[in-house]
């Protein structure tokens, strides 16, 4: 909780309001510094310079002057569209990932709720946003952004379940659902080396195949390449943001980054120890926390942009058969084995 | 209790119908969509993914250049004829004017043939770099672009530093290569010759192309999600390219080593030693392994060809006013999207009676409607982006 941390006896309601203000600071913030990592990275794979004049140097104000360039377009909604779905998807599409925040443990007390069924709340708030995908291809009343919109449709069927299954033998191992328990359990020592006590997070501690199927139906969640087939710009224009221009196009764009981000920490918070970081004490921690977390997410987020600018696409049938005929049966075998471990050990 | 075969087979039968069935969609795709290449239309039957149908509408790019030429006089063809496949502008030039040379009864003088073998190999890999760069592009992978196309930026500024122009050369003249700046009516004409340091930047550029290759190979041709996506995809069984007209490198990936450069002989190609590359399965991943191999030989060529480079005129002697006697004569060439030619009909003086042009983007198209059936929507796209077609090509 943040009240104890500052040491001061807050008002509920006022505290509720400084934690969304935080939340919405920290998600825009954090996908201003994603788009631009993005810009950045891809740009120097590809012996590019990327964006370079804006504010000043180093091009750092580029996703913001973008973000004030879509302010000042015109948002162009078709004639045949449904006003209200229309309009709303983009919403939902931010609003699911948005939600997902809520129970990142930043550190030893650091979270806005820490749930104990948390894991589930998470896996059932983060497939909202398809939801507003599927709204947004079926009301712009256009073929591509239909298709678009049923891709990610598939896509979330197909990957929802390995991602939960992946979780699942994480929630195994550690006992708990509560992600602030998952990252305790993952502080508590393996082995003991003389006074030594060793920890180890669990993609070291016998979920690397789990953290391999995570990250893999991350990407297909987030429709990001190898994986983007909804928005397969080669095939379907833009798929479900076609007819999308101006904010609303702006808050799919800030949503695909959000869940990108929002994705990142929950496979830190599950795979890679959360805001712990080894020889770090818990008070010290209650500090630095966020920081170790962030710099765990941003290596996530360089991997997923490092995956997008190399990889080609999957077919629609490829991605479903590498989910049904390798990524499920893997992920069971993975709780299987995880639970065997579990009660023998 | 055992039932009757035949009700079994009525019972499986009805199972089979109750299946879901959706409506048939139809999907316009182009003439205005990332992919076409242009200004193509694909109307598209569609059940979901998969495609049942799919009917090609070209003509959105028609300039009508067959019916200008018979209003312009066979200089100024030369002008038209590199605007209709832009890609490769210098290697439409060529066949033209062999064919107005072989009117005329002249030939180029061996140094200009050998400027006009070395800028048409330097378009066929220009060319192919589009390929290689937009092909990956089109599969989904974006940074292979930007590597092949440094490398074709390289080659365009030395067809430029040649011919002064990067897309639409318009260097070739009857006869030979283009005068220099100033020759005119009042003044001797003095050909062009190549630039100072030319072939040695060329030399150098040769290697560097196919250390692109190499590249290349690397980033997309060893990538597994590339390989399940072209392997087997668009397959063209070699009967099927043939009465289908198709040629150039897509109709050699179906296993066919036809080049026009082996068995005609427009431009010096006899002199020099190069393998045909030819591709086992006629699908997508063979007709780009075709095309990476092309780029390889062609930077094989211009290196042989810079190595035995004949000095001497560039210019074979034309009246000033050229004027073509009666006769008629087709001429073809092997251009970087296949076998180009055309038919010209003389009745003797300064203009055509008749040009038909033959382009290979056009006949390659003409697989489409056979081609694009039964498949999933994602293919379409992988097919098309493999036929490397352009429309200028294709509607001249």
């Amino acid at each position: 909780m943040i009240a104890p941390l500052l040491g001061l006896e807050i008002n509920f309601w006022l505290l509720l309001v400084v934690k969304m203000g935080l939340i919405a600071g920290v998600i825009s913030g954090a996908a201003l510094v994603a788009i631009y990592g993005e810009l950045k990275i891809s740009a120097h794979m590809q012996s590019r310079i990327g964006p370079y004049f804006a504010g000043g140097r180093f091009g750092w104000a580029q996703p913001i002057a973008d973000g004030v360039k879509f302010f000042q377009k015109e948002d162009l909604m078709p004639d045949d569209a449904d006003p209200f779905v229309y309009k709303a998807a983009p919403y939902v599409v931010l609003g699911g990932t948005v939600a997902t925040f809520v129970i990142i443990p930043w550190g030893p007390d650091l979270s806005v709720r820490d749930l104990d069924l948390g894991l589930f709340y998470l896996l059932a708030v983060s497939s909202i946003s398809t939801i507003g995908v599927l709204m947004a291809g079926w009301s712009s009343a256009n073929k591509y952004s239909l298709m678009g919109g049923l891709r990610a449709a598939g896509q979330l069927i197909a990957y929802e379940l390995p991602l939960v299954l992946a979780a699942v033998g994480v929630a195994i191992q550690a006992g708990t659902m509560s992600l602030g328990g998952i990252v305790e359990a993952q502080t508590q020592a393996v082995w003991t080396i003389g006074s030594v006590d060793i920890a180890l997070p669990y993609v070291l501690g016998g979920q690397l195949i789990g953290f391999v199927i995570f990250i893999t139906a991350s990407l297909a969640e987030l429709s990001r390449t190898p994986f983007d087939m909804p928005i397969a710009e080669s095939e379907l224009v833009s798929g479900y943001m076609t007819e999308y221009s101006g904010f609303r196009f702006a808050a799919f764009f800030l949503g695909e980054y959000a869940g990108m981000i929002a994705l990142a920490a929950i496979a830190s918070t599950l795979f890679l120890g959360g805001f712990w970081v080894p020889g770090v004490s818990a008070d010290a921690l209650q500090y630095l926390g966020p920081l170790v977390l962030a710099a765990k997410m941003g290596a996530l987020i360089f991997l997923f942009i490092w995956m997008r600018w190399t990889f080609p696409r999957l077919r629609e049938d490829q991605l479903q058969s590498l989910a049904w005929r390798w990524l499920i049966p893997a992920a069971l075998l993975n709780i299987a084995v995880t639970a065997v471990f579990k009660v023998v050990l | 209790m055992t039932t009757p075969p035949e009700i079994m087979m009525h019972l499986s039968e009805a199972a089979v119908s109750v299946e879901l069935e959706t409506a048939e969609m139809t999907l316009n795709i182009g003439p205005q969509h990332p992919s076409t290449h242009g200004v193509l239309r694909l109307v598209a039957k569609v059940d979901g993914e998969r495609v049942s149908e799919v009917e090609p509408v070209i003509g959105y790019m028609h300039r009508g250049y067959e019916k200008l030429t018979e209003v312009r006089t066979y200089p100024q063809i030369t002008a038209l004829v590199n605007r209709i496949d832009w890609v490769s502008g210098f290697a439409n030039e060529i066949p033209f004017m062999v064919a107005a040379e072989r009117l005329m009864g002249i030939e180029a003088p061996p140094r200009a043939q050998y400027i006009r073998l070395i800028l048409t190999e330097m378009a066929r890999i220009s060319s192919h770099l589009i390929f290689a760069s937009s092909y990956p592009l089109e599969i989904g992978a974006a940074t292979p672009l930007m590597h092949a196309l440094r490398e074709r930026e390289r080659i365009l500024d030395l067809l430029e530093s040649v011919t002064g122009g990067r897309f639409h050369p318009n260097f070739n003249r009857i006869g030979g290569v283009k005068p220099a700046a100033g020759a005119g009516a009042s003044t001797k004409k003095v050909s062009q010759d190549l630039p100072a340091g030319f072939l040695d930047e060329t030399r150098v550029a040769m290697e560097r192309v196919v250390s692109v290759c190499d590249d290349l190979d690397g980033l997309v041709s060893g990538n597994e999600i590339f390989q399940a996506r072209t392997k087997g995809v668009g397959v063209i069984p070699v009967e099927i390219a043939k009465s289908y007209g198709v040629s150039g490198p897509n109709m050699r990936a179906s296993g066919v080593p036809f080049d026009v450069r082996k068995v005609d002989d427009y431009l010096p190609y006899d002199q020099f030693d190069f393998d045909v590359a030819v591709g086992e399965n006629g699908d997508c991943w063979d007709r780009y392994q075709v095309r990476l191999e092309e780029i390889r030989q062609a930077a094989r060529i211009i290196s042989q060809a810079i190595d035995s480079m004949p000095s001497g005129e560039l210019q074979a002697k034309v009246p000033r006013i050229i004027k073509v006697p009666k006769g008629q004569v087709y001429v073809r060439a092997e251009n970087p999207k296949g076998e180009m030619g055309y038919f010209v009909v003389s009745e003797g003086g300064r203009i055509p009676y008749r040009v038909k042009i033959r382009t290979a983007s056009f006949s390659n198209l003409t697989i489409l409607q056979w081609i694009l059936k039964g498949i999933l929507i994602p293919d379409i796209i992988a097919i098309l982006g493999s036929l490397d077609f352009v429309l200028g090509d294709v509607d001249r």
